[in-house]
Order: C-alpha cells, then structure tokens, then sequence
C-alpha cells in the first residue's frame, strides 16, 4: 500500500494533500512535535487544534516552509518538499496578524507573490484585482493597510495568499484578532470560499468551536503530540482519550473499570451498560457531557443508565439550567435545557441523573 | 501517539519499511541549515569587523606598544623596552593636571544632573505632543557644529563681549570668565547637558506616575517622595546620564582649548601637547592609556548599572 | 509618565529651569548670528550693521576650498560607513554567529572612546603605515578615520530600525516566493530606509565636525573647515570666525532639518 495514498469509499486512490511521516521538531531538549503522521485530504478544510504550547503553530510552519523539521518526512501532492524552501513550496500562508507589508498598497500586497514568480505588470494586476474583487475588498485597492479594519486587512491576507492560486493554503489563528460577531461572520465566509475554491485548507486554532464550526476535519495536539484526528462529530461524541474529552466542550468523566466488553462498572459499583473494547479490568473514565444527562426524581426509574445524587446548586441560565449534582465519590455538572414542562430541582433534593448508553463514551488517559 | 480507529491516519504497522525510506529530512539537515546561516551572517558582519581590526583594534594595539617604548631626540625608538612613561605619570605636574581635569569632570557632571534632573522631570509631566516639540529643540543645538558651539563661549566670555557688558550694564562690575576654568566647565555643560537630559528622561518617563501618587497619599512630602521613591527608581538613568556627560568630559580637548588657554591645562591639551609640541610619543601614548582605562572602567558600570538607554 | 503635574511653587520652579535651559542652549547660538553681522574688529563688540565678513568668506580661497574638503570627506565616508554599517546591522539583527558578542561590543568602542585617543590611535597608526607602506597622509587618511567612528553609529541607528521592524513580514515575503535577495529589496530595505537615512546624516553632521581626529591624522597643506577654524582661534579671534562659524551652523541645521523630515515623512508611510 502506498503511503501517501488513502483509501475512500469507492476503493479509489487519491494523493493526500499533505502527508507528514514521522515528522519531529527538536528545540535544544524541548519536542516542539514529536513523531507525527499525519494525512491530510485533497480538498479538506482541516483544522490543527489545541492549547498553546502544543506544537500545532510549529506543525503548520513546517508545512510552510518557515521551520524546517528534525526528522521525517513531509509530502504535498506526492512531492517531497521537508527539506525546500518556502519560496520553493506550492503553499501560502495567512499569518496571524496578516503581515500585510505596511509601504505597500492593498493592489501591490497582493500581487507581491505574482510579481515575485515573474508574471508581467499586466498580469499581476488583472489577477490581482480578481482575488481583490473575490474578497470583496474592490475600490480599496490603491489604500494602504493602516488604512484598512481588521476585517478588511484579513481579507487583503486572504487574497494575497490565494492569488497565487496555491495546492495548500495555511491559515495561523486567522480570526484570533476579529471581534466575535465578526468572527463568525468570517467563519461562514471561509468555509464557503474553501467550498468554492475546492483548495485544501489547514487552519490553526486554539479556539475548539472555531474547529468544530469550520472544519472537515480536526486533529487535536497536546504536547507535540496528536491525540485524536477526526470529524468534528466523532471527536465530540467518540473523545479518544481524556484530554481530548476534557478540551472539546465541557464533560464529566466518571472514574471506573472495565468489566467486560458491554459492561463498565463506576466506583460507586453502578454497572453502565457501554461497549468498549478494552480489556477486562482497565481503568477507565466513562465521559458525560453535561446536556447528555437528565435529572429524575430519586424514586423513578427512568430509561437507560442511571446514578444517585443529590443537586447541590442551581444557576438559572436564561435558556437552561445548570446543575451541579453530587455524587457519592463526586460531584457533576448537568446542564438541561429550559423547555416547558421542565421539572426543577432546588439544592438538596435527591436526584437521578439519567443518560443513554450511547451518549456516553469511554476513554483513558 | 495516539490513533482513533474511526479516523483515516494509517496504521503505521503496515508500512513500517517504507516509513524508513521516507524519512528524507535526516538529523543532519537542521544542523547544516543553521550552519549556512551562521556563515551568511558571518560574511554580512564580514567588512566591517576587518574594518575595525585594522583601523581601530590595531592602532589601540600600537598605543599601548609606544607607551612601553623609548623616546629618543630623533623621535620614538621602538625598542628598549621601558616603564619611564608609566613612571612619568606619578610626577607632580601630572598628577595635578589629572587631579584637576577629574574635578573638572566630576564638578561637570554634577551641574549637569542639577540641571538636567527637574528639566527631565518637567518634560516627563508634559502633554504627549508637547513632550515631542521640546525634546525636538533640545537635539538642534546638539545637532550643529561642536565647534562652533564652543566658539559662541568664547564670543560671549570675550574681554568686552557681551557678557561682560551686561554684568557692567547691572552694576556687577567687569566679569573676566574667559580662559578660566569656570569658562571650561560652562563649555563642557553646554556641551554635554543633552546626554544627561536623555537618559535621564528615558528613566523618568519610564516610572509608573502612581508610584509617586501613592508616596504623596501615605504622607511624604515632594522631596521626600523624590528622594525615597524618584530617585532610586530612576538610579539607571542617572548613572548612564553621568557616564555619558564624564567620560567625554575628561578627554576634552576642543573645549579646554578654545576657553580655557594655556593657564588652565587639562588631560586633553597634555595628551595632545606630547604629540604635537614635547615629542614625547610613549608618555602621550601612556596617558592615552590612563585616558582609555578610565573610560573602560566607566563603559562597564553604565552597562551593568546604567543600562542600554544609549 | 502620566500623572502627577506639579503645582504652585514647585511648577513655577520647573518652568523657570526649563525656560532656563532653553535660554542656555539657544542664547550663545542667537549672539553668534547677530556678532556675524557686526562691523568691528573686536568679536562680540557691536560696531554697526555689515556683510563684510560674509564676503570676506565668500573671498577667501583658503575657507572655500576647507569647505569644499570638508565635503568631499564627509560624502566619501558617510557612503562607505553606511554600507559597512548598515551590513553590520543586519548581521547582528537578523542572525546570530560566532563571536557575535565581541563583534557588538567591539561595535560600541568608538562611540565611546574619547576623540582624542582616537586622534592619537590613528596617528600613530598611519605614522608607522607611512613609513612600511609610504603614503602620504590627507584625504584619504581623513576619509579612513572618519569612517572607523561612523559605522558604529550607522549601524547603532540602523540596528534599532531593524529591531523595531516585525519580522513577519520578511517571513511574508519568503511564503510568497521571494528569494532572501528579493526579500531584503522589496520589503526589508523600504522598511529600515528611515533608519539609513537618519544613519547617514548622522555621519555626515560627525564627519563635518570632526576636529581633533581630522587635525591629527591631516596631511600638509590640506585641511577641512572645523579644522581651519580651530587653527583660527587660537591664531586669534576675528569676526570673521563668526562668518565662518555661522555658515557650518546653517549646515549642521539644515541637516537636522533634513533628518527630522524623513524620520516623520517615513513614520507616516
């Protein structure tokens, strides 16, 4: 099987865009990333998520071209490209604070990259003044950036970028500096635009419902290291690991242990019906998250799992409340959204909190 | 490293040989890029290293070799060895000629700290665009002729310039400054009072104001605020300010010179007279000696105390 | 500082130095001017009002063609200073090597070091050059000495462009094919221009006002002003010295001037 291809449905070979082997990234003793093998779509809007200090800036910069990798191997379209220069690589990059170049125009930002490869003045305008019109930025042309919003500087940054027509486009923490309501709005924006233009994107954020907003797909980093690479859903629902669990949205882990292949059994010794394929006896966490759970009078019996407690406090939230619910060995959030009918619990009475098996996932550390 | 079943990253068991021949970037690649680098940075750092080597680093090296050699009716033999210069150096003239251009130096540099101080303080209080303006006219007159500057003194300190007119005009009678050591030090302020203002106001303008709110709110007076909380905070400033206004004091020679004559004969003028009148090429070169392990001793304490606020 | 404006007394006291010190820097500068214009030999006596001195300047082919040396080595040095300086710059800014350390301080020396022992350094540098080598001293030992002092201070003004300059923006331009030569040309180099320019007037203002190291390292019969102008003092003052010192101080000037302009026009771009 060749390494740079993946298998889709249809048993078709395609070239992934980027293919990272093995790839390392040494500071004096410190693994910025270590060991990474990572593929990544043709056509993919993909996201490297995670807290900062976890690699993923350095990961989307050797990509670039502007870190050059210890070790490994890294691959765009098939072509061996770790060792070149950025100069040399088909991909650009949309920095953080834009780097617009601050002596030049909106029209010569942007067409720096045409210029730099050679294209005629006249080519270098007319493409220019394209992706200037695609960012919606026509009749800024001739400002200068410190001239510009934050908003309209990213799109220049955008433009400039895509002008030159790249296999990959980097994007570093590109809505970091943006308002949230414009945020958002730049968020809708890019995923169209990466729709319409069908280039693959890699964006870098620490921001996981950015990732989970925009992205195809997501692979979550801590410490150098990828800790889960999937589809928004999957990473929500199906958490690897702990941390993953833990740094998407907000969930409960409850400790326990394995008993059997349907079985986990918590350290309350409540039996959740759960499948797993670890080991008998494994250490475990089974993650809840918060709206997963439903308060019950203490009496009931409700449907699918359950576990006693009792609400320690309640915080009205407008459009839900939040609970928080303790356990006999901890304590745990619920969050139940504000619907009529909605039965509430004051602080002290005796609780169940029901959930379904499915909507619960089991990781470790 | 972590692998979710459901994702699409491959199985590295499946191709573990081929993984081996991936692995283009080897271990060496950074070293050797860092290398490149380095040499590139080197070639730019090229020119001007030489440059300095021969026409700084090298004549240093000769000086301090003259100081050791013996001087002769011809000129300078450059051969049997000798301490006679450094010897020289205990006499009385040149102790006293030492003593006296490192009172004047000192004396120099402490009128410029009581002038400077509040002048930098005051433009630290000032308005932003204001602030700009007077630091603006402050750099002019230090901008224009060294020279010239020196010369205006002399116009001014002159035997019936105007000085001397006013002084009679008021009733204080004829004022003979010139060729005086007070007329040295006026220079030598006039000078050099612009390398105390900057720093110092640097230092000022760097102090959080509050600071200063809160001494007034517990109950210190101004001065006692200045003196306890001021000061010490902006010690670096004042240290580099009075490095930067004594170290060229002492080496003065133009200043001297043009407004103090012969009576008043500073380290400068002796250095000087040695090379151009006495002919005593290693004595010159053993007080240019003096002169630079002053002045290294004084670069020393400005950057481990007074900071970079060059 | 924000805070804090001084009151009552103690402002009257701070304005008072203030305008003090102004009075103090400006005064001498203003008297110069008005005693240029004096018609008496005696200098700073007022005698009536006349061009004379300035004509006899303008006369003099001794002052004109000091000027014109003066010039001559201040252009020389200054472009080869900011070069030399300007690479030195860029070597300490944007990459590190071995012995980088001594390199910088070795950078700081002549700023530091007293003109005199300059002065004297350099002749007894080209005394013993002269006598292996067998040249003359003049304009080419001036323009030498000028430019050893110079690249420090280029390359101390260029530095602190450089410094202030977001690195990003060369990392722009490589992602956008650029070669590192093209890089520095089209996006590096706009960008530090102010800090040349300011570099470069500043070693032109330090080569034209060089007196001792230009006194000490001179040749027989050559000579720029400032040292022309020295020798005429101590000969004896005349008024004629005002002329003369009034046209250098309308050069440094207009060079303040000049620089002052470019750092604001430059600041706006």
């Amino acid at each position: 099987m060749s390494v740079e291809s993946m298998d889709r449905e249809d048993g078709e070979r395609e070239l992934a865009a980027v293919s990272m082997r093995s790839i390392t990234k040494r500071f004096g003793d410190v693994y910025a990333v270590d060991d990474i093998d990572l593929d990544i779509a043709d056509g993919e809007f993909f996201a490297l998520l995670g807290p900062s200090g976890c690699g993923k800036t350095t990961t989307l910069r050797m990509v670039a071209g502007l870190e050059f990798p210890t070790l490994g191997s890294l691959k765009i379209y098939g072509n061996e490209v770790g060792t070149l220069a950025p100069n040399k690589r088909p991909v650009n990059t949309v920095f953080q604070n834009y780097a617009l170049f601050p002596h030049m125009s909106v029209l010569e930002n942007v067409g720096f990259g045409l210029k730099m490869q050679g294209a005629s003045k006249a080519e270098t305008k007319t493409q220019a003044m394209e992706a200037i019109e695609m960012v919606q930025l026509q009749g800024m042309e001739k400002r200068r950036p410190n001239q510009l919003s934050g908003g309209q500087q990213q799109r220049v940054a955008l433009a400039r970028a895509l002008v030159n027509r790249p296999q990959v486009l980097l994007l570093d923490e590109p809505l970091g500096a943006l308002d949230l309501k414009l945020r958002q709005e730049m968020q809708t924006e890019l995923k169209s635009l990466q729709r319409e233009l069908g280039i693959t994107f890699v964006f870098v954020t620490h921001d996981q419902e950015e990732a989970m907003s925009m992205a195809d797909r997501i692979a979550v980093m801590k410490d150098g290291v990828l800790n889960q690479v999937a589809s928004p859903e999957e990473i929500y629902e199906r958490p690897a690991n702990r941390f993953v669990a833990d740094f998407i949205g907000h969930t409960n882990l409850l400790e326990g242990h394995v008993v059997d292949r349907e079985i986990v059994r918590l350290s309350n010794g409540a039996d959740i019906p759960v499948k797993t394929d670890l080991p008998s006896g494994a250490k475990v966490e089974v993650s809840l998250r918060p709206e997963r759970a439903f308060l019950h009078p203490a009496s009931s019996t409700p449907d699918g799992a359950w576990v006693d407690g009792a609400v320690k406090s309640v915080t009205y939230l407008g459009n839900a409340y939040v609970y928080q619910v303790a356990l006999d060995w901890m304590e745990i959030d619920v969050r139940e959204e504000n619907r009529p009918g909605l039965e509430v619990f004051d602080p002290g009475a005796p609780v169940r909190v029901a959930f379904a098996p499915d909507a619960v996932s089991v990781v470790t550390e | 490293m972590v692998r979710n079943r459901d994702s699409a990253v491959l199985d590295r068991d499946d191709n573990a040989g081929d993984a081996r021949a991936e692995l283009v970037v080897d271990d060496q690649f950074e070293v050797r890029a860092a290398k490149a680098e380095s040499r590139r940075g080197l070639l730019l750092a090229l020119p001007a290293w030489l440059y300095l080597m021969v026409l700084f680093v090298a004549p240093l090296a000769i000086v301090t070799v003259y100081s050791f050699a013996t001087r002769t009716r011809s000129g300078t033999e450059l051969s049997g060895w000798n301490l006679d210069s450094y010897r020289k150096l205990g006499e009385p003239i040149v102790r006293d000629i030492l003593f006296r251009s490192l009172t004047l130096a000192i004396i120099t540099t402490v009128i410029c700290l009581v002038i400077a101080y509040p002048f930098s303080y005051y433009l630290a209080t000032r308005p932003e665009r204001i602030r700009n303006v007077m630091l603006v006219f402050v750099m002019i007159p230090f901008w224009t002729n060294f020279l010239v500057r020196n010369f205006a003194w002399r116009v001014i300190l002159g035997n019936d310039g105007p000085l001397t007119r006013v002084t009679e005009t008021v009733g204080l009678g004829e004022v003979e400054l010139l060729f005086t050591p007070v007329a040295v030090v006026l220079g030598l302020v006039y000078g050099f009072l612009p390398f105390m203002i900057l720093p110092l106001y640097a230092a000022i303008e760097r102090v959080d104001g509050r600071l200063l709110e809160a001494s007034r709110d517990l109950g210190a007076t101004g001065f006692e605020s200045f003196r306890q909380v001021l000061l010490p905070l902006t010690m670096p400033g004042v240290i580099a300010g009075s490095i930067l206004v004594f170290v060229p004091s002492l080496g003065a020679y133009v200043t001297p010179e043009i407004l103090g004559g012969a009576k008043t004969t500073l380290l400068g003028s002796y250095i000087v007279i040695q090379f151009l009148t006495a002919r005593n090429w290693p004595f010159g070169a053993a007080l240019s000696f003096v002169l630079m392990a002053i002045m290294l001793v004084a670069t020393l304490i400005y950057f481990r105390k007074g900071g970079r606020t060059l | 500082m924000s805070v804090t404006q001084p009151r009552g007394a103690t402002k009257r006291l701070l304005q008072f130095n203030s305008w003090f010190v102004y009075l103090f820097f400006y005064a001498p500068i203003i008297l110069l001017v008005i005693f240029s214009f004096s018609d008496s030999p005696n200098v700073g006596v007022w005698g009536g009002f006349t061009l004379d001195w300035y004509s006899e300047f303008a006369d003099s082919s001794q002052t004109r063609s000091a000027l014109g040396n003066s010039i001559k080595v201040a252009l020389v040095s200054t472009v080869i200073s900011v070069v030399l300086g300007t690479m030195a710059a860029l070597a300490l800014e944007r990459f590190t090597f071995r012995g980088k350390r001594v390199f910088d301080a070795l950078l700081y020396l002549p700023i530091i070091i007293p003109d005199v022992t300059m002065a004297i350094m350099l002749l007894l540098f080209f005394s013993e050059a002269a006598n292996i080598l067998g040249f003359q001293k003049g304009f080419a030992t001036i323009a030498l000495s000028h430019v050893a002092f110079n690249i420090s201070f280029v390359s101390v003004v260029v530095r602190a462009r450089l410094a202030g300059m977001d690195q990003r923006l060369e990392e722009a331009a490589v992602d956008l094919y650029a070669s590192r030569w093209k890089a520095f040309r089209h996006v590096t180099l706009p960008l530090i221009m102010p800090g040349i320019a300011g570099g470069a007037l500043l070693a032109l203002t330090l080569s034209l006002d060089d007196v001792v190291i230009t006194q000490f390292v001179n040749g027989p019969g050559w000579t720029t002003l400032p040292v022309f102008v020295f020798g005429l003092i101590r000969k004896g003052v005349t008024p004629l010295i005002n002329a003369v010192s009034v046209v250098m101080l309308v050069i440094s000037t207009v060079l303040v001037l000049l620089s002052l302009i470019t750092e604001r026009a430059r600041s706006d771009s």
